[in-house]
């Protein structure tokens, strides 16, 4: 259903869907292509709210602390727009077209992911 | 239709996330955590959507345009720099930390309530800071151009997004 969606924007819209360009673009109030990006995000959150309507399972809550999720927030804002991508721009799009600066990206933040994680639970235990 | 298409295509990336369990910070920290007991089931939720997005590509690849705009909108850069590699850096520590990548966390900002609307601020505010400091050095952040090629057959080295 990503790909396809992926697909749809791209062939219908002629725009990646990657998601942190999209939103980044509409909150930061870049003019450029602004209706059919406000429609994705808003096609996003209806979605959602059917979604969690229908099958509340399938939102979960995050495990660790407001504050260590506010930080998180912050990297996220300031390195996808830093690095120009996140999962679905770098991740799913650039990677299926074979960009080496995306399978770079992506191997990247996987790794720090990765990382991160296991420091955080396993050597810290933080929350 | 243009509209119309475009939030079909956002409503349909929700359900993908949604059904695949992209929204559920606890199960992808559980994919992000190699040495524990490691949850393998997002690696084939990110290899079916990368599947499915190549092969349409190159199916449709003889398209010289998209059905409801004039051009494929793509990046200029072919650069592989700090910039990138820090941008990407960040980014995953910010994921490691919370289990939140930008998709999944706008969606659930609509279901779960305020710890994920702390985050999204929070990540509105990272990305308006990078914004300001480009816009200070002059940088132009989008080095957006429209693709001259139709759908280019896979091309080496372009940006996403």
């Amino acid at each position: 259903m990503i790909g396809l969606s992926a697909t749809m924007f791209w062939f219908l819209n002629g725009r990646v869907a990657g998601i942190s360009g999209v939103f980044g673009d509409l909150v930061l109030g870049r003019a450029e292509a602004r209706a059919p990006k406000g429609a994705f995000v808003v096609g996003m959150l209806v979605a959602a709210i059917l979604f969690g309507l229908a099958m509340p399972s399938a939102f979960g809550a995050s495990p660790r602390s407001i504050f260590t999720l506010g930080i998180a927030g912050v990297c996220v804002g300031v390195g996808t727009r830093m690095g120009n991508g996140c999962t679905s721009g770098h991740g799913v799009c650039g990677i299926s077209r074979f960009s080496l600066r995306s399978v770079i990206a992506t191997m990247t933040f996987m790794l720090v992911a990765g990382i991160t994680v296991f420091l955080v639970d396993h050597v810290w235990r933080i929350s | 239709m243009k509209i119309l298409t475009a939030f079909a295509a956002g409503a349909l990336f929700t359900g993908g996330l949604a059904i695949s369990g992209m929204t559920q910070p606890e199960k992808v920290l559980g994919f992000l955590d190699v040495s524990g007991s490691w949850d393998a089931s997002l690696m084939f939720v990110m290899v079916g959507a990368i599947g499915v997005h190549f092969t349409a590509r190159r199916l449709l690849s003889s398209m010289k345009k998209p059905v409801f705009a004039h051009a494929f909108h793509t990046f200029a850069s072919t650069k592989i720099d700090a910039r990138l590699i820090g941008g990407a850096a960040l980014f995953g520590l910010g994921w490691g930390l919370s289990g939140y990548c930008p998709g999944p966390v706008i969606a659930s900002s609509v279901v779960s309530g305020r710890p994920v609307l702390v985050f999204v601020a929070a990540m509105v505010l990272g990305m308006a800071a990078w914004e300001i400091i480009q816009r200070l050095r002059s940088v132009d952040t989008n080095e957006e151009i429209i693709a001259d090629v139709a759908v280019p057959a896979p091309r080496v080295g372009t940006d996403a997004s």
